[in-house]
């Protein structure tokens, strides 16, 4: 078993996810089902930004996708 | 409103936080609403122009249904950093705010313990530095502690938010003669938030001089928040016209009102 073909596992929201190919940040998004606009990205603890997203996801990743909600 | 074109209520100056003006001086916040429905009908009685908003995980099925109902109703969202117990966290829950919302402006909560809820006033300032510097415009929730006040406007925010009392308790303006010695100093708005239970608690903020009111409990968990927060937009501007007014001096004893002579 080479590197390569280890999945990618991450962590979204809390959740522990696996994903067998490489892929994006936005691809991430969408293979989650969760909404790109109106959201914002953190990667272990500080800003991912928009113009990051077409950068690939990396190995162990703790991801938080967050967006606005009733508060305050 | 029925307001006569000749009415002398007319031309009272707007709101002005940093670069922005805004007609109503009723801050809403979205927190406690028992639905996107009733906060809707809420939101559009209270006829604010400028909401909080929490930032929080997004899941599928929640989706991003509060900034859509901002959009539609033309509200300009203010995110908050609810829940940050330190500088660090509130630094980062802005910038992501920043972020998700495409805007600079924060309501900046740093708060010490679950129980009060009361700002961390060290951690508070902090943060209140960093996002200046950032570029911020800065709106904090603060004691109603007036050298606080002070040194936050020192530190460059766009407003201070001292409360009337802690968060969701709606006990009222728990300290009226700091919040004036507040407004006394201040060269930015001040925003009484927090603490508001009913109409007479907004109107007393204005009355001491506040430039606006910012509430979501008194409204949101009201038995019919529409109603509620009507009552608050007309107590919010009541009150801003008894401040332009000029209210007569209190007396210990009587002074008649009709001739006293026959």
């Amino acid at each position: 078993m080479t590197a390569m073909s280890i999945p990618i596992g991450v962590t979204v929201n809390g959740e522990d996810h696996e994903f067998a190919e490489p892929l994006t940040v936005r691809q991430l998004l969408e293979r989650l089902a969760l909404p790109c606009q109106g959201v914002a990205v953190a990667v272990d603890g500080a800003v991912f930004p928009k113009s990051r997203w077409d950068e690939q996801v990396g190995r162990g990743w703790t991801i938080e996708v967050l967006t606005a909600v009733q508060g305050g | 409103m029925a307001d006569l074109p000749e009415s002398p209520a007319n031309g009272l100056p707007p709101l002005r936080i940093g670069d922005r003006e805004f007609g109503s001086r009723l801050i809403m916040g979205t927190g406690g609403a028992e639905n996107l429905a009733v906060l809707e009908e809420a939101l559009v009685a209270s006829g604010t122009e400028l909401t909080t908003v929490a930032m929080r995980r997004v899941d599928a099925a929640g989706g991003t249904g509060v900034l859509d109902l901002l959009k539609r109703l033309d509200i300009m969202p203010l995110p908050n950093t609810a829940g940050c117990r330190t500088a660090a966290e509130a630094v980062l829950t802005a910038n992501l705010a920043a972020e998700a919302l495409g805007t600079t402006w924060v309501k900046l909560e740093v708060v010490a313990d679950e129980r009060t809820l009361l700002p961390d006033p060290i951690e508070l300032l902090s943060a209140a530095e960093q996002l200046v510097d950032a570029g911020f415009t800065v709106l904090p929730y603060t004691n109603d502690d007036p050298v606080l006040a002070r040194r936050l406007e020192d530190a460059g925010c766009a407003a201070v938010m001292p409360l009337g009392a802690p968060i969701g308790t709606g006990l009222g303006i728990g300290n009226p003669h700091n919040i004036e010695m507040i407004v006394g100093a201040a060269g930015v708005p001040v925003i009484l938030d927090a603490g508001i239970g009913t109409a007479s608690d907004a109107a007393l903020a204005m009355e001491l001089g506040c430039s606006a009111v910012l509430l979501a409990t008194a409204v949101t968990r009201a038995k019919q928040p529409p109603l509620m927060a009507a009552a608050m937009a007309d107590a919010v501007r009541a009150g801003l016209l008894a401040r332009h007014a000029g209210r007569i001096p209190k007396r210990f004893w009587a002074q008649a009102s009709s001739p006293s002579t026959p």
